[in-house]
């Protein structure tokens, strides 16, 4: 079982991320499943319906604004990272927690790595699948790193300048 | 200039400790060269042909004595001796071993300097016009904005990972110095007619490949909404700029396939959401950032041009040093003075231990204890007295800084090229060496007057030369050095792009090549007028038939 990082503590996995690929076929009805956008576009009535937990995850170039009016469905927004240095899904969790109030567990997947970590909370993540290779055991070391920040952000909505003793 | 408190300082010593474990587990193999990569690039370590770059920041250009001498001592210690200034007004050492780099950063962490995002796809050094605060033509203060910048943008969580390297230029004078058309974004300062401070908004230029000169998307941006207006152009540009070609990351790409208006659209959509929010500057913040660079302690002088004119008399060489690397100052009584770091046989901007511990004393003596490194790779002492003009040239002569060349044909803009950087597809050094052999006669240069001459080892562009007047791009054919020139670039305001000539130089040929260049020029301009306003005037045809003559 993978052990995952939510909220500061590592813990062991209990959602199912399904592949790009996944039908409806055989979807189980009670597990905590994460799946595509695109299952999601397609059949949204019959993933609603379902008694288990739902999440959805999204690939690096998909769009925020392609759920944002369906929040409330998801439990678990996992976004994907192709490579650590793509940036773009930094911005879709800024958005939201910044723009669309979203509450619930916003999970970065992928090649997830620990010295980008301090960066995605900063943005809003609160989970972090690390790369399967990774220790996350080691990896919370980075939400210590820094003990402060100049920008407002998904986790800190006022600047510096406006803290500033 | 800023002096941290103690939110910057833990900043950066938080910094120095997370590189120190970033370099050791890299060490160790806990991290793969890959993994570390984005890593060390975001500290500005590269590496290099022969060994490790490592890139210090130097914001904005602006050195304090103390800072300089702990450039003197990096140098010394962990280097051959030397360090070099770039075009983004940074500093550069070529020689640190890996191993040093966590120490090199906890040294600097002590004089408040850092080598945070000097390069990676992030926000790089702001840069601005090196006489900013002195300018006669200034308007407003460029440096309070650009340290409100370095901070908004110093590990943006949002813009770590950006496509491709993002550049940020501001200027505040009529003239632009600070090249702010041919930036990622540039901000020009300017008062509206009610007198209310804002920026003209310029983005998409940028160098490179495909050199480009930005758009203009905001006539006049109130400053308090600078920071949520970055914030909606760098989210528009982190979101939608092309990831799959590097050559196609920059924004300038973006801005061009979209279109600027379409850009505009789209990050002022973005912007009504973030207008009027937390990240709206206050007066307060800015009272805080401005009161860092008010006026140092002026004396009520009175300018010297008898007495002067009366030294330029006795002493032709103080007179041409002065004409060429005196520049005119807002307060009466005082000049700008340009330290040329382009003496023949130096390698353009590059300036040893020895020489930075003597700018450090020459600064206390004579400029309130700062310089200011320049885009075009020299030092300025901001603020000297003109009483003490002429004893300030007799020390900078001893000490090589006094060639009388600003903004000669010699005072070239050049990259460190093919002797150093692993990019490079030819040398550079040596071929703005020969130039400047060849144009050794002092009359002869002042007789040419100005113009700028910019030399980049590969097309990455470092050394501008899109933007040169004359252009000298290295490049590789089959395996064999040569050289493209073209001309006609200009950096200032109204800034444009150079157009080649033709076919590409043989190192050996490059002299002959920019004597004809120059030639046709002396020969064809009228009465006063410049290089680029003959070329203007008589477009490239005359120079490529007499440059490619004895070929046909």
């Amino acid at each position: 079982m993978q052990r995952i990082i939510k909220n500061g503590q590592v813990v062991d996995e209990t959602w199912h991320l399904l592949p790009k690929d996944t039908t409806l076929d055989g979807l189980s009805n009670c597990d905590d499943l994460i799946v595509p956008l695109a299952l999601w576009i397609a059949h949204p009535n019959a993933l609603k319906a379902r008694d288990g937990g739902l999440g959805v995850w999204l690939e690096a170039g998909e769009e925020i604004e392609e759920i944002a009016d369906h929040l409330d469905n998801f439990q678990v927004i996992a976004l994907n990272f192709p490579s650590f240095t793509d940036g773009r899904h930094c911005s879709s969790a800024y958005l939201l927690r910044s723009r669309y109030g979203y509450k619930g567990e916003v999970r970065a997947i992928g090649d997830v790595l620990r010295d980008q970590l301090f960066a995605l909370k900063r943005c809003g993540f609160d989970a972090f699948a690390l790369r399967e290779d990774k220790d996350p055991q080691d990896a919370l070391k980075a939400f210590e790193e820094f003990s402060e920040v100049y920008q407002a952000s998904g986790d800190q909505p006022q600047p510096l300048f406006r803290r500033r003793a | 200039m800023y002096v941290y408190d103690q939110y910057d300082q833990q900043i950066i010593e938080d910094r120095v400790q997370q590189f120190r474990d970033q370099t050791r587990r890299y060490l160790a193999g806990e991290l793969s060269g890959e993994e570390f990569r984005p890593l060390r690039l975001q500290n500005g370590l590269y590496i290099q042909r022969f060994a490790p770059m490592l890139r210090i920041a130097v914001p904005y250009g602006l050195l304090s004595s103390t800072q300089v001498r702990m450039l003197a001592k990096i140098a010394r210690d962990y280097d051959k001796g030397y360090a070099h200034i770039s075009t983004r007004q940074n500093v550069q050492f070529n020689w640190p071993d890996l191993e040093d780099v966590p120490e090199i950063l906890a040294e600097l962490a002590t004089v408040q300097m850092h080598a945070i995002q000097t390069s990676g796809n992030c926000i790089r050094n702001t840069t601005t016009d090196q006489f900013a605060g002195v300018a006669k033509d200034e308007i407003v203060d460029p440096r309070p904005w650009c340290e409100i910048i370095r901070q908004w943008s110093t590990f943006h969580p949002e813009f770590t990972h950006l496509p491709r390297k993002f550049k940020i230029a501001v200027n505040g004078a009529v003239s632009d110095r600070a090249a702010i058309e041919v930036h990622d974004i540039g901000l020009e300062a300017v008062n509206n007619a009610a007198g209310e401070l804002g920026f003209r908004v310029s983005v998409g230029g940028g160098l490179g490949r495909t050199p480009v000169v930005g758009s203009f998307i905001n006539e006049f941006l109130p400053w308090q909404h600078l920071i949520s207006y970055l914030d909606a152009i760098l989210r528009v540009y982190n979101r939608y700029g092309r990831r799959d070609n590097k050559y196609k990351a920059r924004i300038k790409i973006l801005v061009k396939a979209l279109t600027p208006d379409v850009f505009a659209e789209r990050v002022n959509a973005e912007w009504a959401h973030l207008k009027d929010g937390p990240t709206t500057l206050t007066e307060a913040e800015v009272a805080r950032v401005a009161a860092h660079f008010v006026d140092p302690a002026y004396q009520p002088l009175h300018d010297q041009d008898t007495a002067l004119a009366q030294l330029d008399a006795e002493h032709p060489g103080f007179a041409r040093w002065r004409q060429r690397n005196c520049f005119a100052h807002k307060k009466p009584g005082y000049v700008a003075v340009t330290l040329s770091l382009k003496p023949t046989g130096t390698a353009p901007g590059d300036v040893t231990d020895k020489q930075l511990d003597a700018i450090a004393e020459l600064a206390e003596r004579y400029s309130f204890g700062e310089v200011r490194n320049s885009h075009n790779q020299n030092i300025i002492l901001a603020d000297v007295e003109q009483t003490q003009l002429f004893s300030l040239w007799g020390e900078l002569r001893e000490l090589g800084f006094a060639t009388p060349n600003v903004g000669l044909l010699t005072d070239i803009i050049c990259c460190p090229g093919g002797d150093f950087c692993s990019l490079a597809n030819a040398k550079s050094i040596p071929v703005a060496e020969a130039i400047q052999r060849r144009f050794d006669d002092l009359d002869y240069l002042f007789d040419i007057g100005d113009i700028e001459l910019n030399i980049s080892g590969c097309m990455n562009a470092c050394g501008h030369h899109h933007v040169g007047h004359i252009g000298i791009l290295g490049v590789d054919k089959k395996g064999q050095e040569f050289y493209q020139v073209s001309i006609g670039g200009n950096s200032g305001r109204e800034a444009s792009l150079s157009q080649i000539l033709g076919p590409a130089f043989a190192q050996d040929d490059m002299p002959d090549v920019i004597d004809k260049i120059i030639k046709v020029y002396v020969e064809q301009r009228s009465d006063e007028e410049s290089f680029l306003d003959t070329f203007r005037r008589i477009g490239v045809a005359p120079f490529k038939e007499r440059v490619y003559a004895a070929n046909h």
